[in-house]
């Protein structure tokens, strides 16, 4: 596609036809989760109607199957992140559980008492208690690294705080609810010449950013798949291979396993040996087809156009009075936080619903953030691929109408 | 623009949201509670003047939505010169009110406070509306550490 062509796009999403209390849908809670296109809803379908049944075990032509588009996928995300092996891509949950296998079992085998770990004031809070339970189990210590008024990571107070006690950085490569983007980039390259590996939670920046592990030289890449426009139930821990080679398994069962006897255990390779269990294997495939569907429209275009999504609202949110806007980074991807004087999120949340639109009035999951801000709560509008300047206006709008009625 | 909305934001409402009632600490309070809801972030502080059995003052501080805002500074109005289990009985109606399934609920028994019945329709946003009376349930009892909806 050399023109984004966003009418066409929404073709694609069967649930954008919807109508919500009567009128039409505007879905403007992309941070939350991301609205599946048909190819997506599809290849489930196709899974469970032909193709399935239990992953790495039968001999039977199903599980064949099942096993070669697992597989498949695999190497697709491989690819998406340009990570240098499959061995590199464990399958999980999501980023929730890719963080906590990386606390329970790098942070396990090699983090100790007295030992510090660095994480930065926008943390979502899958980013921080991980780590505070990791903190609890073995006496290290959390370091916070703390962001000026536009949101953006105080980089001056950053790199002080890597000294020879911090044995990891873990740091969010967008924020979820300032739109922030972090100089990854350079926090790697700042923790790596103290050699403190570095772990990026990529759950925001995914859809939004083309991200290359080899470029960033990152040693652990987290994401969801559902915030790519694939199922729930699914996500992805990056790790560099021999990182994960020198890890302890994160649970046992069967999968992860080569040999069994009632004395020992042989565990299996990567990536098994961090997949105990029958994994998701139809929402798995989901995922490499939300994969080949971005592919077909290209990261570059994506971000390009949700860039221009992002100056369009911004522009229309500071013209209008009694807004202001929470995370004015000047690196930020597509979202838009903000506040109304003397009306409260969840009230601006309800009376947007009526008009159809779908925001998140909340703490985000990120409550020292909000804290910072000396707010509750703030309304977030977020932006996706299918998102149109016509549906910012109807939100602005929308905005304007209900500052008028709480007059 | 807002048609849809007016059962659950009345005009009262948004009265009760930019003007709130009772709006301010009590220093010489006998009974003090803190609510919160940690979904929302809404906060407040309930301060209740007792004689015996009487609510004989009512006042709170905090921040929170046009509907926490309004329950809370109309229950203040309301309680007060209530016993302490006429108080309890309009606590129970109300919770009957927002959350009940009953259809036919008599709204004149609860006077204004019927304006809130809207909630009902709303369980994203009934916890709001009833934030106010658990902490007033929490002060009744006599209960010193904050309440939460969660």
């Amino acid at each position: 596609m050399t023109v984004f062509d966003v009418e066409k796009i929404r073709q694609d999403f069967p649930i954008l036809k919807e109508k919500i209390r009567g009128k039409d849908l505007v879905y403007l809670d992309n941070a939350a989760t991301c609205q599946k296109p048909q190819a997506v809803i599809d290849s489930i379908v196709q899974v469970y109607s032909h193709d399935y049944a239990n992953v790495h075990r039968g001999v039977h032509t199903l599980s064949v199957r099942s096993t070669d588009k697992f597989e498949a996928a695999r190497t697709k995300v491989k690819a998406f992140i340009n990570a240098a092996s499959d061995k590199e891509i464990i399958f999980v949950k999501g980023a929730t559980e890719a963080v906590n296998l990386v606390a329970q079992t790098y942070g396990k085998a090699n983090i100790k008492a007295g030992d510090e770990i660095v994480i930065t004031a926008m943390e979502h809070h899958s980013n921080i208690v991980p780590w505070q339970m990791l903190c609890e189990q073995t006496g290290a210590v959390l370091r916070v690294a703390p962001i000026n008024l536009a949101g953006e990571l105080i980089f001056a107070e950053f790199e002080p705080l890597l000294n020879e006690k911090t044995k990891l950085v873990a740091v969010v490569h967008m924020s979820n609810a300032l739109g922030t983007i972090n100089p990854v980039k350079a926090i790697i390259e700042a923790a790596h010449s103290k050699n403190i590996p570095v772990l990026l939670d990529g759950a925001q920046a995914i859809p939004h950013i083309a991200v290359d592990v080899q470029a960033l030289d990152c040693d652990f890449y987290v994401f969801s798949g559902h915030k790519l426009y694939a199922p729930t139930g699914t996500g992805v821990l990056y790790g560099k291979q021999a990182l994960l080679e020198a890890m302890p398994p994160y649970q046992g069962g069967g999968d992860m396993i080569r040999k069994v006897t009632f004395t020992e255990t042989e565990y299996n390779t990567l990536p098994y040996k961090f997949e105990a269990g029958t994994p998701n294997i139809a929402d798995v495939i989901g995922l490499g087809a939300a994969i080949d569907y971005i592919n077909a429209i290209g990261m570059p275009a994506i971000a390009a156009y949700e860039a221009e999504l992002l100056e369009y609202a911004t522009a229309k949110a500071r013209a209008i009075k009694g807004l202001r806007i929470i995370g004015e980074a000047e690196e930020k991807g597509a979202i838009l936080s903000f506040v109304l004087d003397k009306i409260h999120p969840h009230d601006i949340g309800t009376m947007l619903d009526s008009l159809g639109i779908a925001i998140r009035a909340g703490h985000h999951c990120a409550m020292p953030v909000m804290d910072f801000y000396n707010v509750p709560a703030t309304a977030r509008a977020s932006f996706a691929l299918y998102n149109t300047r016509q549906e910012i206006d109807v939100l602005m709008n929308g905005i304007e109408s209900l500052i008028e009625v709480f007059g | 623009m807002f048609d849809d909305l007016r059962d659950l934001y009345q005009e009262v409402i948004f009265d009760h949201n930019r003007n709130p009632r009772n709006f301010r600490v009590m220093d010489d309070a006998d009974r003090k509670v803190e609510g919160f809801n940690p979904l929302c972030g809404d906060r407040l502080t309930l301060y209740l003047k007792m004689d015996g059995e009487v609510i004989t003052d009512a006042s709170f501080q905090g921040s929170g939505c046009a509907i926490s805002t309004a329950s809370v500074s109309l229950m203040t109005e309301i309680v007060k010169g209530k016993t302490e289990q006429e108080a309890d009985a309009l606590f129970k109606q109300f919770h009957e009110m927002t959350t009940g399934k009953d259809e036919h609920f008599n709204l004149e028994a609860i006077g204004k406070l019927a304006v809130l019945a809207g909630v009902r329709e709303y369980p994203a946003r009934v916890k709001c509306a009833t934030l106010a009376w658990h902490t007033l349930d929490a002060a009744l009892k006599n209960q010193q550490q904050a309440i939460s909806t969660e």
